[in-house]
């Protein structure tokens, strides 16, 4: 099942572009010369210690944050102050957040169709089953008509990747999807990760889940001071670190 | 050596809890007895309702004097609250000065107020319930207003048959599949329209006596309505918008202008319980709205100038007193108004309950807007949703949930807020209450005057207290984190 995932093609479409990217959060410079190009079907893993700007360097690809210098291009789209298209990069690129970020206020099945219905003006009808086909992709589909505050850490998570999938995004964004969650919480979330890594799609995550970064990515990156230190092939990369920093990084978080 | 190893084969099984935490003496015994200080304190206030209780009781009820004719048959050793002042002045408490023959029309409204608010505010009111409520009441109305009976001798046939027609179309809209919206709507959208030329009769609107003014509507109706028909088909949100709201606008007008043809009445006729109602329910509906355009505009922090405005409106009235709104609106606003425009005594007063209470009504909701968290602005970013999808669906439901007790509460102190009026001249219900205990016939009745208006008060703020309560727990969904 592991191998499969690693097997997968990957295209020779550009999905994701970064160029020159910088960022500052008012005097403080967090992202330095950002360049990444992510091909569709890719699964990336990016790690590094906190305050590194992994977080905040996934959030410019779907514009929660703002960037100040360089480019983003997703699907060909740049990403300016042009509402249009930022409306339009998001509809295409899913989020899933360290704390789901559920809206409290609806149910499960709410949740998730409240952007087609709204969004992409899915009929309401179409939109449930959608999000029905979703739910039972993420094995809960019994908790579609509860509240979120009356689920696990790890249901929540889940229905936030259903949320997601939801509005047919082209590309997934994980930001620290497990880092909230209990010991025994944390495999369901990844089961359902690396099942859709396996239907091919887009993925980027900010993890330090170093046996899934194993299992499904093709590709590790090392962030560090806001820069990409460090980027390989899983094996060559947890096997064979060439920068000091990576080394010390990996000795500490694999040494438990 | 300690042997450290244990291993448990079978857990332990679910035991009911012990007798004193459960059952009237567990429930006393938190609740009242839970330590020697709180004993004290049950006991004083048992005391306590021992002294005034009975007292109370008896001046209300036991002694009290129910046929008087006048404070003449009060006048005797041990005789209690005199209450046939109240029967006779009844009317005065509820209508003011309105004439006797038109007390229908403020009964209607609130009639309607009643039938439409129950179905919006309340959720689980089964269908059958309202549809014979609204039903029975179109019936009655109906028998009232064709047998001539009572007050509605008045009536002509044509308001009869208007009144009829939408008294029926709601009543249809109650079966309907979804009667909650459609009664929100026409208290929105029709409600206020129709409750206007009830309570003051048609508003005279000049530009329609005119040739050229009637052919302005006209095409605002036909310009607006195909609009809003093409837009629609063309699915163009801001198209149809626009168009919906000049037919609407010119549908507003002309019916204002006709105003089920009734008589005028006054507005310095309005007093009593009335007045107070239209004070508050007009200031309560203009401040939710308004107090969260506010709100929003005090946030928006991309759009300087309608922050800067925001907060000084907002700054502005809460550092002022109401009285000094109401005065400024009776007496200062004539300087700043051209010649010959004058506004209505209780429009002003309007104008101002309503400015004031949105200015506290903002910051309630600002309250509930700085306590949602981030997150779900940025989960509803991250799946597309525009600003104004986002406010309504995610925020705002949010938000105002959390604030309903503030809002209730600004509601309330607003509802009471009003007798402030009196002030300006305007005969609210507290002014009433006080003038009337002049008439020689009833002189020294304050008793009964202010304990009936407190009942009165009461009833309505402790009213809107308990939706509240209702409100909160409907909404609640499970526990936070």
């Amino acid at each position: 099942m592991a191998n499969s995932a690693k097997d997968l093609k990957v295209s020779d479409e550009v999905a994701i572009e970064i160029s020159g990217m910088h960022k500052w959060y008012g005097d403080f410079h967090v992202l330095k010369d950002i360049n990444l190009t992510v091909q569709r079907g890719e699964r990336i893993v990016v790690c590094g210690p906190s305050g590194s700007g992994k977080s905040t360097m996934i959030r410019c690809i779907n514009r929660l944050e703002e960037h100040q210098r360089g480019n983003i291009l997703v699907d060909n789209i740049e990403l300016t102050n042009d509402l249009k298209n930022i409306d339009a990069v998001r509809m295409e690129v899913g989020m899933v957040f360290q704390h789901f970020n559920l809206f409290p206020h609806l149910t499960v099945l709410e949740n998730c169709t409240l952007a087609p219905i709204w969004v992409r003006k899915v009929p309401k009808k179409e939109a449930i089953e959608a999000a029905m086909t979703y739910l039972e992709r993420v094995k809960i589909p019994e908790q579609a008509h509860k509240y979120p505050g009356q689920l696990s850490g790890g249901q929540q998570q889940r229905v936030a990747i259903a949320r997601s999938l939801c509005m047919n995004p082209r590309i997934m964004l994980f930001d620290e999807p497990t880092s909230a969650l209990d010991p025994e919480m944390i495999s369901e979330v990844l089961d359902t990760m690396i099942d859709l890594a396996q239907s091919g799609m887009t993925m980027i995550c900010v993890t330090h889940e170093m046996g899934f970064a194993r299992k499904v990515a093709n590709r590790v990156i090392f962030m560090d001071g806001g820069e990409i230190i460090e980027q390989n092939e899983p094996e060559e990369f947890f096997n064979n670190p060439q920068n000091e920093r990576t080394k010390m990084f990996l000795s500490q978080i694999l040494n438990h | 050596m300690t042997d450290l190893s244990f291993n448990r084969t079978e857990y332990h099984e679910d035991l009911p809890p012990p007798a004193s935490e459960v059952g009237i003496f567990g429930w006393l015994r938190h609740n009242f007895f839970s330590t020697w200080y709180n004993s004290i304190g049950t006991v004083a206030v048992l005391y306590l309702f021992y002294l005034v209780v009975p007292g109370l009781i008896d001046w209300t009820l036991i002694s009290a004097v129910w046929d008087s004719k006048s404070n003449q048959d009060c006048r005797f050793e041990g005789a209690g609250a005199c209450w046939g002042f109240i029967d006779a002045r009844f009317n005065l408490f509820f209508y003011g000065f309105y004439d006797i023959e038109n007390y229908w029309r403020p009964s209607l409204v609130g009639l309607l107020l009643l039938f439409l608010a129950v179905p919006t505010l309340f959720e689980q009111v089964p269908k059958k319930i309202a549809g014979g409520m609204f039903a029975l009441f179109t019936l009655g109305w109906a028998v009232w207003a064709l047998a001539g009976l009572g007050q509605v001798a008045s009536l002509n046939l044509q308001v009869t048959i208007g009144i009829l027609v939408f008294l029926g179309a709601v009543t249809a809209g109650i079966f309907l599949k979804t009667p909650r919206s459609v009664c929100a709507l026409a208290i929105v959208g029709v409600f206020p329209w129709v409750s206007v030329s009830l309570l003051y009769g048609p508003l005279n609107v000049a530009s329609l006596s005119s040739g050229i003014g009637i052919a302005v509507y006209a095409a605002m109706l036909i310009g607006g309505g195909a609009l809003a028909y093409w837009s629609t088909k063309r699915r163009d949100a801001l198209g149809s918008f626009v168009g919906y709201l000049l037919a609407y606008s010119a549908v507003v007008i002309i019916y204002m202008n006709w105003g089920f043809g009734l008589t005028n009445q006054a507005t310095s006729s309005f007093g009593g319980l009335m007045l107070t109602l239209v004070l508050s329910t007009v200031a309560i509906g203009v401040s939710l709205p308004l107090g969260i355009m506010l709100a929003l505009g005090r946030r928006a922090d991309s759009m300087p100038a309608v922050q800067m405005l925001c907060i000084g409106f907002i700054e502005l009235v809460r550092a002022v007193p109401l009285i000094t709104i109401l005065f400024m609106a009776q007496f200062m606003l004539p300087l700043f108004l051209p010649e010959g425009v004058n506004f209505d005594n209780v429009v002003r007063a309007l104008v101002g309950v309503s400015m004031f209470a949105s200015a506290y009504m903002a910051e309630v909701v600002r309250g509930g807007l700085q306590a949602i968290p981030k997150g779900q602005f940025e989960a509803a970013d991250s799946l597309g949703l525009n600003f104004f999808l986002k406010t309504r669906l995610i925020i705002m439901p949010q938000a105002l949930k959390i604030v309903i007790p503030g809002i209730v509460s600004t509601f309330i102190g607003l509802f009471k807020d009003t007798s402030l009026v009196s002030i300006i001249g305007l005969m609210d219900l507290l002014l009433i209450a006080k003038s009337s205990v002049t008439d020689a016939k009833w002189l020294g009745l304050e008793h009964e005057a202010y304990f009936f208006i407190a009942l009165i008060y009461f009833v309505f703020c402790f009213g809107m207290s308990r939706y509240s309560i209702y409100l909160e727990r409907k909404l609640h969904t499970g526990h936070k984190r």
